[in-house]
């Protein structure tokens, strides 16, 4: 048995628990976050991303006293109160989504994407950077669809804030 | 149409708690004093089970139970059953061999669970499942179902003399032989369709709950259906009575029909934990998933297709042996008979069809419905034979589909199927100017400058949905009736619940219905509510699968909708004082025609409930329960075309377009629908290109993994151009015909004809991996 402590969706969390636990069954079961999900064993389908110190990572990967000290988002925590995340909006918009298994991961690793292109992304870029996540109800078209839209909101926004700023 | 009603697109109301993770699927449920199962399943395809040793086991920390098959049959715990029932040619009835939750002499395929252990954590659960000791003598194997039922072939169950379990036939034999006999042309062909793992994302789960005190159980389950596993569950496999036990199928991460069938694991879980005095819960690992699930298609068929000199289709001849896996599942024998062969006369008008269709039980997965569920098959051999017909003819693919095209209905065909509307020229059209199909040789001239191989390929494909009939389906050997039921609750304050039998799990039923609501009272969305999956809650239903939602589940709450529409109206015009005939009910209020005089829909509501003041002999309330049984199966169709760039360096497949022009009837949600044949292509273009389970000789599941088995990714596909051109449903109340499966029955012939097109050779199998295109190019040379 390990301690872990944590700062999950802005609040400080710490817990007891195997070594061999990993970070998604730490967050799904210790900390009832259960909005993070498992789709697979070999760290493919990426229904469990979420973010860890600010980067994407497939919490089935990783193993809780790991991430000890990290500071991490999950799903739960991406929205800003009852204000929906861009990305979490263009899903909705876009029918990004059908059943709603892989939208967490998907959400949670399209958040990073647009943050690692601030210059904007086209179609083949998010395709390509969705190499790590699977759907099996949309065929992606929408979930592509909802990415480009959330990144030009973003980058948008982006600009706007900049703006004012100067 | 209001911004919310009928044919609007309107955003999903469920939408909000899966992009916030609120989601509550069975894997997120947690019940007081719960543990976890691991089931122990057998590492051989074909043994005999010599002995099971569970006491190193028992003894390992936090293990509250290690049960075998034994124990659960002393118990009572029934066999698995299939639903329908087959008979063969000679009128025998199909020969079903027995499928125990848990294995107790013999297992027959890798995966085949033998024990369940309980533990208080799954680590320990799993550590513990290691340590049971199972001796078995091995059997040899047989995974081909063309070499299942040869002479000698290892025999899988007692029941089924050489693995044959049905030889069943459908159509005229001697009318299609001599028209072949006599035709000016004949096209002949071997075709192969893939074995698929269905892979819906959420792995399937059960929870199992029995509850001393009440005698009662609760089952929380993957399932599309919910009520169905229930009546199976009690009738059949002997869990419990219906009312001490209660399934729950809450969000549900997809199913693709693979969560239609109860699987011995959730009858276990509820054993189990009667056995153990603890609620246990099972959540599949992926790897156990491909194992376990119920895989699709498997079929190798031989046909004939009969031309006269004018190029219409005299004959089809189609003989299939269809791979049913180790043990019957639920709706197996159904799949490859009157799910697939009553297809086969396509959008054509064919005069004379047979088929004949052999299963086989072989060392593999049990394989059943996979979305699409027979039609893919059908639809498969038509249109590869068709295309191939095409280019022997020396006619273009497009005039040989056109020239026998069904152009007047109803149609009956000479394979069961009565076909009442539909316009096969109209999605030809579509599609045909969408891919811009007249500039495809310039295209291909200009690749072909590339040293690239340019493909351009089509599918017609026409389904049955709207399942089913209920006396149709009797007739022909299904245990259940596939009507549907619906209550429309409106409640005191005229907010609006609509409790449906149908299951969503990704099919937006919680915004479609509520449009139906939302359109005949006016009332906004927000105040209708959609209650689903939960047999306490909801009366009696038969699921969501095969494309019945939208035209039997919806048409259920049509009914109940004209139920409480005709008694709120008398209550109006009691309380208007206006005859009822003159009252209209719009936008949330409730009026007397031509006059000012009007009622708030809450006000007609409540006085239904209070009443105070209702006509004389009027019962209080106002709430309404309907059954709909469908007169006729719903008939989409629709045009497909692919146009695909091959690198003959490294044999990739490159999808450049792919359009597809549906005929769905009335649409409801139009973003919906979009979604639904989106997600279709995917999975069709993932069978032709990407996805195939395979196994060696010895019965190992080789594609086991998403390491090994390739499921499509964003890169593999393009957008898609997606278009409907809509002729309504004349056989129920909204006109629409389903749009469930479409895009996984129509694409994958679209796909390989494009391929063979591309590379001038006849065939190539699916999946046609980068290996396989690029060993077709290099045999041609």
């Amino acid at each position: 048995m390990s301690d872990v402590s944590l700062t999950v969706n802005g609040k400080r969390v710490s817990g007891s628990t195997e070594d061999r636990t990993l970070l998604v069954h730490f967050l799904r079961e210790h900390l009832g976050l259960t909005g993070t999900h498992v789709g697979c064993d070999t760290s493919q389908c990426g229904a469990c991303v979420v973010h860890v110190d600010g980067r994407a990572v497939k919490s089935c990967t990783m193993l809780a006293v790991q991430a000890s000290g990290s500071t991490i988002v999950t799903i739960e925590g991406l929205a800003d109160g009852a204000e929906l995340h861009p990305v979490q909006a263009a899903f909705k918009e876009h029918h990004g989504l059908q059943c709603g298994f892989c939208t967490p991961g998907m959400i949670m690793a399209a958040t990073d994407m647009i943050a690692r292109h601030p210059q904007g992304l086209d179609e083949a870029t998010v395709r390509a950077e969705l190499d790590g996540n699977i759907c099996r109800c949309t065929g992606y078209h929408n979930i592509v669809k909802a990415i480009l839209a959330a990144s030009k909101t973003m980058s948008k926004g982006a600009k706007g804030k900049a703006k004012q700023a100067a | 149409m209001g911004i919310e009603g009928v044919g609007a697109r309107v955003a999903r109301k469920e939408d909000k708690r899966f992009i916030t993770g609120g989601g509550r699927y069975v894997d997120d449920m947690v019940v007081p004093g719960m543990k976890h199962a691991v089931f122990v399943r057998s590492p051989h395809a074909h043994a005999q089970i010599k002995k099971i040793d569970v006491k190193k086991a028992q003894a390992m920390p936090g293990v509250v139970g290690v049960l075998t098959g034994k124990e659960l049959k002393a118990d009572g715990i029934g066999n698995l059953i299939c639903g329908w029932m087959i008979h063969s040619k000679d009128g025998t009835p199909m020969k079903m061999g027995a499928w125990s939750p848990l294995a107790v002499d013999k297992v027959r395929y890798v995966g085949d669970a033998v024990v369940v252990v309980v533990a208080d954590t799954k680590g320990q659960a799993r550590d513990a499942a290691e340590a049971v000791e199972i001796t078995y003598k091995e059997l040899k194997a047989v995974v081909d179902a063309t070499k299942a039922i040869q002479p000698g072939a290892p025999q899988i169950h007692a029941e089924a003399e050489n693995n044959l379990i049905f030889d069943w036939e459908l159509g005229d034999a001697k009318a299609t032989d001599a028209a072949i006999n006599s035709a000016a042309h004949v096209t002949r062909m071997k075709i192969v369709n893939n074995r698929l793992v269905p892979n819906a994302m959420e792995p399937r789960a059960a929870l199992g709950h029995y509850d001393k005190a009440e005698d009662h159980y609760t089952c929380w389950t993957t399932s599309q259906n919910p009520h169905v596993a229930r009546l199976v569950m009690s009738a059949f496999y002997n869990v419990a009575p219906e009312n001490k036990l209660r399934v729950i199928a809450p969000d549900v991460g997809g199913g693709f029909g693979s969560k239609i069938y109860i699987y011995p694991e959730e009858i276990v879980c509820l054993w189990a934990s009667k056995k153990t005095g603890v609620p246990v819960k099972w959540v599949a690992d992926r790897t156990e998933s491909f194992l376990s699930d119920a895989h699709g298609r498997d079929h190798v068929s031989t046909v004939e297709m009969a031309f006269d000199k004018d190029n219409r289709i005299t004959a089809l001849k189609v003989d299939t042996i269809a791979n049913l896996g180790a043990y019957m599942s639920l709706f197996s024998s159904c799949v490859p008979t009157y799910l697939y062969a009553t297809l086969l006369s396509g959008q054509y008008d064919i005069p004379a069809i047979h088929a004949s269709v052999r299963t086989v039980y072989t060392n593999t997965a049990p394989v059943d419905a996979y979305r699409g569920a027979g039609r893919p098959e059908a639809t498969y051999v038509l249109e590869r034979t068709m295309e191939t017909a095409a280019r022997e003819l020396g006619v273009s693919p497009a005039e040989l589909r056109r020239r026998n095209f069904i152009t007047s209905f109803p149609h009956q065909t000479p394979v069961i199927m009565n076909y009442d509307a539909g316009d096969y020229n109209a999605s030809l059209d579509a599609a045909m100017k969408a891919a811009d199909y007249a500039g495809f040789t310039k295209r291909r001239a200009d690749a072909a400058k590339q040293g690239k191989l340019r493909g351009i390929g089509m599918s017609c494909y026409i389904e049955a949905c709207g399942l089913a009939p209920s006396s149709a389906v009797g007739s022909l050997g299904a245990g259940v009736g596939l009507w549907e039921s619906a209550e429309v609750r409106v409640n005191a304050a005229g907010t609006i619940e609509v409790l449906t039998g149908s299951h969503s799990h990704g099919q937006g039923h919680e915004t479609t219905f509520a449009q139906l609501v939302t359109q005949r009272f006016g009332v906004p969305i927000d105040s209708v509510s959609i209650v689903h999956g939960d047999t306490d809650k909801v009366q009696m239903g038969m699921g969501t699968y095969g494309s019945r939602s939208g035209a039997v589940g919806m048409s259920a709450i049509v009914k109940a909708l004209d139920k409480v529409e005709a008694k709120a109206k008398k209550i109006a015009a009691h309380l208007l004082e206006a005859d009822e005939g003159d009252i209209v009910i719009e936008n949330g209020e409730v009026k007397v025609a031509g006059t000012d005089k009007s009622l708030p829909w809450f006000q007609v509501a409540l006085a239904s409930y209070t009443a105070h003041n209702l006509p004389a002999g009027m019962e209080p309330g106002l709430k309404e329960t309907a059954f709909y049984d469908p007169s006729n199966f719903t008939f989409p169709a629709g045009c497909y075309i692919c146009e695909v760039e091959i690198d003959p360096e490294t044999g990739m497949t490159e999808i450049i377009q792919f359009v597809a022009a549906d005929d769905f009837g009335n649409i409801i949600n139009p973003m919906i629908v979009e979604g639904q044949v989106h997600g279709g292509i995917a999975q069709g273009v993932g069978q032709a290109l990407l996805e195939g389970a395979h196994y060696d000789a010895s019965g190992q599941l080789l594609t086991a993994s998403y390491m090994d088995y390739t499921m499509p990714r964003a890169a593999d596909l393009p957008s898609f151009k997606v278009s409907t051109s809509n002729t309504p449903c004349p056989g129920n109340p909204l006109g629409v015909k389903g749009c469930g499966e479409a895009g996984a029955i129509g694409s994958p012939p679209a796909v390989i004809n494009a391929i063979t097109d591309a590379l001038g050779v006849v065939d190539i199998a699916m999946p046609a991996s980068p290996a396989t295109v690029w060993s077709a190019i290099r045999a041609k040379h």
